[in-house]
């Protein structure tokens, strides 16, 4: 047993799967949980078929335009997450949908696909990503089975957690949650899409915590922005009747 | 047929996906990545670029939603 190796791989592992969690719970906990869990089986299994066809060559997979599609996918639809939830929080306030099972109205009575396919980027994207660690670190100390218990632990580990929050997060009122997740994914989706740019971003990995912050702020404002909008906008003129003096004022 | 119809379903379900309720916010986030990878191609910082259109084509898409739905 390499302990170097297998703690190096756990922490680098760490960083994918927090992602890859994330990504699940926030599907489950605001569309179908049955959608985000056979994206994430469906994902299991098209790597577990990669590393078994691939092997040590998963090295040289390209990661940089497989980054950029996911996050350029990611982008508009968590953006229209984004934009749902400041809407409903700002006209509804934050405590509304509290006990309701689903929150956007698009999640059809059948199965989610949208869901499915969330949930699959996430877990392909970052799973991949996972195993790259795996080989490279593995490869490079001719330590495999070290790499893979360090990866495998991190993946228990960070999914108990996620299992554990997701009570919590279903507290949080699901209006409120709309406008976290939308949140959440448009965070994502900027950094892989920028990963798969070749930006530099500033702090690294770390990015994603300033990014989270500042859409999160972002968002905060714009509720704001728009109650202040509606109280201004001047109701419609009917058309055929007298408008009463300083209506469209 | 039943391909056509499976074709025009998986077409479709990512038009729905990528595009939603607006447009415009797609399209600007389009614009954006093609303007990042410009800056990054010309070696300018291009970091800040990518969060600032996402916000601004948020907040454009809100205002305009907000004055269809004026009473």
């Amino acid at each position: 047993m390499n302990v170097s190796v297998l703690i190096s791989t756990f922490l680098a592992a760490t960083i994918e799967v927090i992602e890859m969690v994330a990504i699940v719970v926030a599907v489950g906990v605001t569309r179908s949980w049955r959608a985000a869990r056979l994206g994430a089986l469906a994902a299991l299994v098209l790597l577990a078929v990669l590393i078994g066809v691939l092997g040590t060559a998963l090295q040289d997979v390209p990661l940089r335009p497989l980054r950029l599609v996911v996050g350029a996918l990611l982008l508009p639809f968590g953006s229209q997450w984004l934009r749902k939830g400041i809407l409903s929080v700002s006209r509804d306030g934050w405590a509304t949908g509290s006990g309701e099972e689903r929150v956007d109205d698009d999640v059809p009575p059948g199965f989610d696909w949208k869901g499915f396919v969330l949930s699959f980027k996430g877990v392909s994207l970052e799973g991949l990503e996972v195993a790259v660690i795996v080989v490279a670190f593995g490869a490079a100390s001719q330590a495999f089975g070290s790499a893979v218990i360090g990866a495998a632990a991190s993946v228990v580990i960070v999914g108990a957690f996620g299992l554990a929050s997701y009570r919590w997060v279903a507290r949080i009122p699901r209006r409120a949650l709309q406008l976290f997740v939308g949140s959440a994914l448009v965070t994502f989706g900027t950094f892989w899409a920028g990963e798969g740019l070749n930006v530099d971003w500033p702090g690294g990995d770390l990015a994603l915590v300033w990014l989270a912050a500042f859409y999160l702020a972002a968002a905060l404002l714009l509720v704001r922005a728009v109650s202040s909008w509606r109280s201004r906008i001047p109701p419609r003129v009917e058309t055929g009747q007298p408008a009463p003096a300083g209506a469209a004022r | 047929m039943i391909l056509w119809r499976w074709a025009r379903a998986f077409v479709l379900f990512w038009v729905d996906y990528i595009v939603g309720d607006d447009w415009t916010v797609a399209a600007l986030i389009g614009v954006a990545l093609l303007a990042t990878w410009g800056l990054v191609q010309a070696g300018i910082p291009a970091w800040w670029l990518l969060p600032v259109a996402v916000v601004a084509a948020a907040a454009e898409s809100l205002h305009r939603a907000v004055r269809r739905e004026r009473p």
